[in-house]
């Protein structure tokens, strides 16, 4: 099943322990849910765009329309045993609240995002001198969601400022896992697993 | 017991026992008037219960035998329809307290004489109770889901909050946990409407020639501005005359809207009684599921109400709905999730306001359908 999968949401589904409960926020149309749901989890998901949760329900799944930067509220602390926010942190009005939410619902945090100090980013903002559009940022500046770059050392700060705790952290260039070292350059794209 | 298709069969069932209502009283000889479709299947695991809404019935799917007009919902039931008759067995009945063949104001009371104004006051869950004893009567013991839009979906939260081993599935449209007091403000407009009509005569109206069909049309008048929205309003009628070229400075029904709405008021009253009308929209008023189920100021979450269900919930909203706005529809979904319970919910974009239920909005026939089909 996680084979067909994006790569960053394989790595998700794999690190999931079995039969946890759990949230997907930016669920999408659900595939990752529904990788989930054949690892036993109870999955419940949040989306916004209210065509992804029409989906979401014809395939059996439980999802809430709703918007991350307002919507965790709602949800009791501590409830959950993971709050899984792929590629969503970036388009959130306030990404540091987002966290902060993340991990008062749930005893763990997965969160995976694009690397904006990717050596392509870097360089094509270098020497274009124009906001890059790339395979993981392929929309211009003006009409993208991604209304928060951030790379994978502002992560960390963020994390480290929180206080949270990196339990693990995989970093993934052209679908492939890739070592850490140098990650800030090397990743286009990194997965956090956090907890308090 | 079902027939196939829409060869379906209006019955009515007499309950043996009286039914105990919320006011404390127990009614006697309760009957309730349903309509089924399609077959229940031999372990009888494939019966959808539909609630009605305010002014319905239980000719979901079939011809009204009153108006002669096609079932309120045919759009959504029938054979490979989103409440597909071909493979669910579906049940409809008349609220309690309704005028079309279930116990109601106009009902004769044990005296040989209409109940009217001497029925007890009725609740919600008095009409989920009545729905109960006929899902009893027809055997079956778990529901494979309850719909409902508008009061339908009061009546399908309700029977998930106060009878939970009864369904598995859970879809309660454009509707809310507890009345909010806009509402009530409107239907309170409404009831005095028929009250301060002559010919209501203190609700004692059968057999005297004389009813408030004039209280009744502009309660439905009232009412039906709020099933629409402005836009869908202003699309259809705008400032337009009616059937004139300028203003004639009188009081006629100048405009296209007031005639639209003369019309649905006077049709209103063929077909409705004005006590029902007092009765049922007095049970929404009444409509809070946390006092259902806890009674008056018991300081409970309304996430406590659903505590330890084992359905499975839908809950729906529309954009263009001020009447049940979406806020009241994400509070039931975030009590649910709260109570850990397994829910889906979305606001649709439609541009009919609190109507867009009844009418042709595609989006909603894929949400039922892969929630029921699942």
């Amino acid at each position: 099943m996680s084979e067909a999968l994006r790569p960053d949401l394989a790595l998700i589904a794999d690190h999931v322990e079995p039969g946890s409960r759990l949230l997907d926020i930016g669920c999408g149309d659900g595939t990752l849910m529904t990788a989930l749901r054949a690892r036993r989890c109870d999955a419940r998901g949040l989306e916004l765009d209210p065509a992804n949760v029409a989906e979401c329900v014809a395939r059996g799944l439980s999802v809430i329309q709703g918007d991350a930067d307002f919507d965790l509220g709602y949800y009791p602390s501590q409830g959950l045993d993971y709050a899984i926010l792929s590629q969503t942190l970036q388009t959130t009005r306030r990404p540091d609240k987002v966290l902060d939410e993340l991990l008062r619902i749930g005893r763990r945090a997965v969160v995976s995002f694009p690397n904006f100090a990717h050596w392509r980013v870097r360089l094509s903002l270098l020497t274009g001198g124009r906001m890059p559009v790339t395979r993981l940022l392929p929309v211009a500046w003006y009409e993208t969601p991604n209304i928060h770059h951030l790379t994978v050392a502002d992560f960390r700060d963020l994390v480290r400022e929180r206080g949270y705790r990196v339990e693990r952290a995989w970093f993934l260039a052209g679908d492939t896992v890739i070592a850490p070292a140098g990650a800030n350059w090397r990743a286009e794209h990194a997965v956090f697993l956090l907890s308090r | 017991m079902a027939t196939a298709e829409f060869d379906a069969r209006s019955r009515v069932l007499t309950l043996a026992a009286d039914l105990p209502l919320d006011c404390g009283q127990a009614l006697p000889g309760v009957q309730v008037a349903y309509e089924t479709y399609g077959q229940l299947d031999a372990a009888r695991s494939n019966a959808v219960l539909v609630c009605h809404a305010t002014t319905g019935d239980q000719h979901v799917a079939s011809t009204n035998p009153r108006t002669g007009k096609p079932g309120w919902w045919q759009r959504m039931v029938g054979p490979a329809r989103p409440i597909d008759t071909d493979r669910m067995f579906v049940i409809c009945a008349n609220v309690l307290g309704g005028c079309l063949g279930s116990t109601g104001p106009a009902s004769l009371a044990p005296d040989g004489q209409p109940w009217a104004m001497r029925l007890p006051v009725l609740t919600i869950r008095d009409m989920v109770r009545a729905h109960v004893a006929l899902l009893d009567a027809l055997g079956i013991a778990r529901l494979a889901a309850v719909v409902g839009g508008s009061m339908g979906g009061m009546q399908a939260l309700s029977l998930a909050a106060n009878w939970p081993a009864r369904v598995d599935k859970v879809l309660a449209i454009a509707c809310t946990a507890a009345m909010p007091a806009q509402n009530i403000a409107f239907q309170e407009v409404g009831r005095q409407a028929i009250m301060a009509d002559p010919d209501w005569q203190q609700g004692a109206y059968y057999n005297t020639g004389r009813q408030p069909d004039a209280g009744l049309a502009v309660a439905r008048m009232a009412a039906h501005i709020t099933y629409l929205s402005e836009a869908s309003m202003h699309e259809k009628f705008g400032r337009r005359l009616q059937d004139r070229a300028a203003k004639t400075f009188g009081f006629d029904a100048e405009f296209q809207v007031e005639s639209y709405l003369r019309h649905q008021g006077v049709t209103f009253t063929t077909r409705f009684d004005a006590n029902s009308y007092l009765y049922i929209t007095r049970a929404m008023s009444y409509f809070d599921l946390i006092e259902e189920k806890f009674g008056p100021g018991s300081g409970a979450l309304l996430a406590d109400v659903f505590a330890g269900t084992d359905s499975r919930f839908c809950v729906v909203s529309f954009d263009s709905d001020w009447l049940y706005p979406t806020p009241e529809s994400r509070k039931i979904a975030h009590a649910l999730n709260a109570a850990g319970a397994p829910v889906s919910f979305m606001e649709l974009a439609a541009p009919f306001g609190h109507d867009s239920f009844l009418l042709d909005v595609p989006a909603l026939d894929r949400v039922v359908t892969g929630f029921l089909s699942q």
